[in-house]
């Protein structure tokens, strides 16, 4: 155990914290007598979740595959497995994760307390759907299995519970059968914010539907983007790609952001990336054949591109808003943003489906937006002001990239938060309090 | 899609599969198509290192070893059903260098641990390569070994003895087809370190040594340095004159 400076992916905010790794299950005894504790994956929630100055538990060693059955294609891995490796692995065997984040440098465990989304949510849900079982380590000392069956309070206060209820050690998911690794997709230009969402409505039929938004558009032209969407290639319609060389491990990504480089992005340069995705979005318009890699890891090529905000790090703000309120609120959203002279340079929007299974589970039926903004001055005054949109429309943000809400904003947006804290409660209790820097600032 | 395994391109043991760098390696090698042999002290532990690994494809088989005892290095390699085309030594323990100054049993165990132990398991691993004429043996030493420094020179004269070790060995096999590596990496985060504040840029992570292992192991090398700036840390550290080095504080 070492004392360093830790934070999320947005490197806002950083805070002192003792960290340790996990090794094996055994080693839990040695932090029996440590009052309050919370586990961490691979560090890619935005803010402070994985934070806790007291003890943070770095899962990543606990990296070890348990089972699988190829049959049904479930596998049984420890929490710190990273979806990475697992792509790795069971892509070539025909498998792929039901649901994956932006990422693949996320671990299973991180995928169970953010419970995540994907690119299909409007299809398959959350990737808590998906998960078997798991077992957790609770605040007395006890190791549980939880699932629908056993433990079932503690199992859905789990799914998305960020931590709170307990260290998950290892879980059980399903994957799903795929004949190819190329995604056949097909991007379309949207000329303004009523365009994006019909055409999102409209991808239906499409497995996996996002839009890329333009986050300096104005008028007119606000919520102009690009809508991608894609399915699976079928081993057919993959053919043409066989021969051509294969995409790159996207473990080992091709460019590096060196630590020199990260100078603060300034307007001038977020335009100008935003005019270069435009036109490499323009170029793409049509159908295509992608490797899985480039449609659902895009940035995972870029190694450490959160360093391209510079030193004070930078913060998503991702909210959801229910259907009916969507047009209504994203419009209010986007329109501050616009006037406000902050920069948003990452604007992306997706049509949700069903509400989660956990308990804090972020998606709801209806439109997510996120956007990243660079920390500067008056920064988080405008996301204050956002959240103010968000929770009048019945919306909420998500936690996994949250770093300065208020509670009553969470307190709102997720109505299930009480029997959270009572399930939370319930299990740990006295010795130790799985707590986190947010948890503590959120009252979760 | 492809669903066959790899055909092996031969047999790789790994001395200590269960620490850090150990797992590293076994991960990297069985990727790579080889078949292990993994060593270590604790059944159980070998076991679930085994079962993830098969779960990736390799095969495996498992070895129980405690370099601490006697005839830990002959009764392994006598027990294991084929000799290995490569070994890698992953073994060893910093200890605590003042628990080691204060009493010479914890300044043994460390000896034993980094020296003594690895050293003739390499020996005998070395005996048996160079009969059957062909081989890599893969020693992990450490850059304390370079010089003794005063925080820590119970461990790093054990490394440094390592290091002449597999020295001397390489000179005396090299004509025998036998190749040996020694690996001299700089900070890596291990288990080992895991209480130490480590300059980020100068740390190398366990996946890191494994990558380098591969190479040298593909490449036949000698000497290999984990992270090239540490070649020229050692560089500097042997150049610095006796009467200068004894006053820093290293």
């Amino acid at each position: 155990m070492r004392t360093t400076r830790l934070s999320g992916w947005g490197r806002y905010p950083i805070r002192e914290c003792r960290l340790a790794t996990l090794r094996r299950e055994e080693e839990l005894a040695e932090w029996a007598a440590t009052s309050t504790m919370i586990a961490r994956g691979n560090g890619r929630s935005y803010g402070d979740a994985a934070l806790n100055p007291e003890l943070t538990l770095s899962m990543l060693a606990m990296n070890r595959l348990l089972a699988f059955d190829g049959a049904r294609g479930v596998v049984s891995c420890e929490a710190g497995v990273q979806l990475a490796d697992l792509l790795q692995l069971y892509v070539p065997q025909g498998w792929f994760p039901p649901v994956v984040p932006g990422t693949a440098e996320v671990t299973v465990g991180g995928m169970i307390a953010a419970d995540v989304h994907g690119k299909n949510h409007h299809r398959d849900g959350s990737f808590g759907r998906y998960v078997e079982s798991l077992r957790l380590a609770t605040g007395d000392g006890d190791i549980l299995t939880c699932s629908r069956d056993q433990n079932a309070n503690l199992f859905r206060a789990t799914l998305g519970g960020m931590g709170l209820t307990g260290i998950v050690l290892s879980a059980s998911f399903r994957m799903c059968r795929i004949e190819s690794e190329y995604v056949r997709t097909e991007t379309l230009g949207t000329p303004d914010l009523d365009a994006t969402m019909k055409t999102l409505e409209a991808s239906d039929d499409w497995r996996y539907s996002v839009a890329w938004i333009d986050g300096s558009a104005k008028g007119e032209d606000l919520g102009r983007g690009l809508v991608s969407r894609g399915d699976f290639a079928t081993a057919d319609e993959a053919l043409p790609q066989r021969a051509a060389p294969r995409s790159r491990d996207h473990a080992r990504p091709q460019l590096a952001i060196p630590g020199l480089l990260s100078v603060a992005l300034n307007p001038a340069s977020v335009r100008m990336f935003d005019s270069l995705y435009g036109r490499v979005g323009r170029l793409r318009k049509g159908m295509q054949l992608l490797h899985y890699t480039s449609f659902f890891f895009p940035l995972d090529r870029v190694r450490g591109w959160n360093r391209l905000y510079g030193r004070r790090g930078f913060v998503q703000y991702q909210c959801v808003l229910p259907v009916s309120q969507s047009s209504q609120a994203l419009r209010a959203i986007l329109e501050r943003v616009a006037t406000s002279g902050h920069m948003a340079y990452l604007g992306v929007l997706k049509l949700f489906g069903e509400q989660g299974e956990g308990l804090l589970s972020f998606p709801m039926p209806g439109y997510t937006l996120a956007l990243d903004f660079p920390v500067r001055p008056g920064t988080l005054e405008l996301l204050d002001s956002l959240d103010e949109i968000t929770t009048a429309h019945g919306g909420r943000v998500y936690l996994a990239k949250d770093a300065r809400c208020r509670p009553d904003h969470v307190r709102e947006g997720y109505p299930d938060l009480p029997v959270f804290k009572d399930v939370r409660q319930r299990s740990t209790n006295a010795k130790c309090e799985f707590s986190s820097a947010m948890s503590r600032r959120l009252g979760l | 899609m492809n669903q066959g395994k790899r055909p092996a391109v031969g047999t790789a043991l790994v001395l200590g599969a269960t620490g850090d760098i150990g797992r590293a390696v076994a991960r990297r090698l069985g990727h790579d198509g080889w078949e292990l042999q993994l060593a270590a002290r604790d059944p159980q532990r070998l076991e679930a290192e085994a079962k993830d690994l098969r779960l990736r494809g390799a095969s495996v088989s498992i070895h129980e070893c405690d370099v601490l005892r006697e005839d830990g290095s002959v009764s392994l390699v006598d027990a294991l059903p084929t000799l290995p085309d490569v070994a890698v030594c992953t073994v060893g323990a910093l200890g605590d260098q003042s628990d080691g100054e204060k009493d010479w049993r914890a300044a043994e165990r460390v000896m034993r641990t980094n020296y003594l132990g690895p050293a003739l398991l390499m020996g005998a691993l070395a005996n048996r390569f160079g009969e059957r004429g062909h081989g890599v043996l893969v020693g992990i030493s450490s850059i304390a070994g370079e010089r003794g420094r005063r925080s820590n020179y119970i461990y790093g004269s054990a490394k440094s003895g390592f290091t002449a070790f597999l020295s001397g060995l390489r000179s005396r096999l090299h004509r025998s087809g036998v190749c040996v590596v020694t690996v001299i990496p700089g900070y890596v985060r291990t288990r080992m370190t895991d209480h130490l504040a480590l300059p980020a840029m100068l740390t190398a992570e366990p996946e890191d040594v494994a990558d380098a292992i591969a190479v040298a192991i593909r490449k036949r090398r000698n000497v290999v340095y984990v992270g090239r700036l540490w070649r020229d840390v050692a560089l500097v550290i042997r150049a610095i004159p006796e009467s200068i080095f004894k006053r820093i504080p290293l």
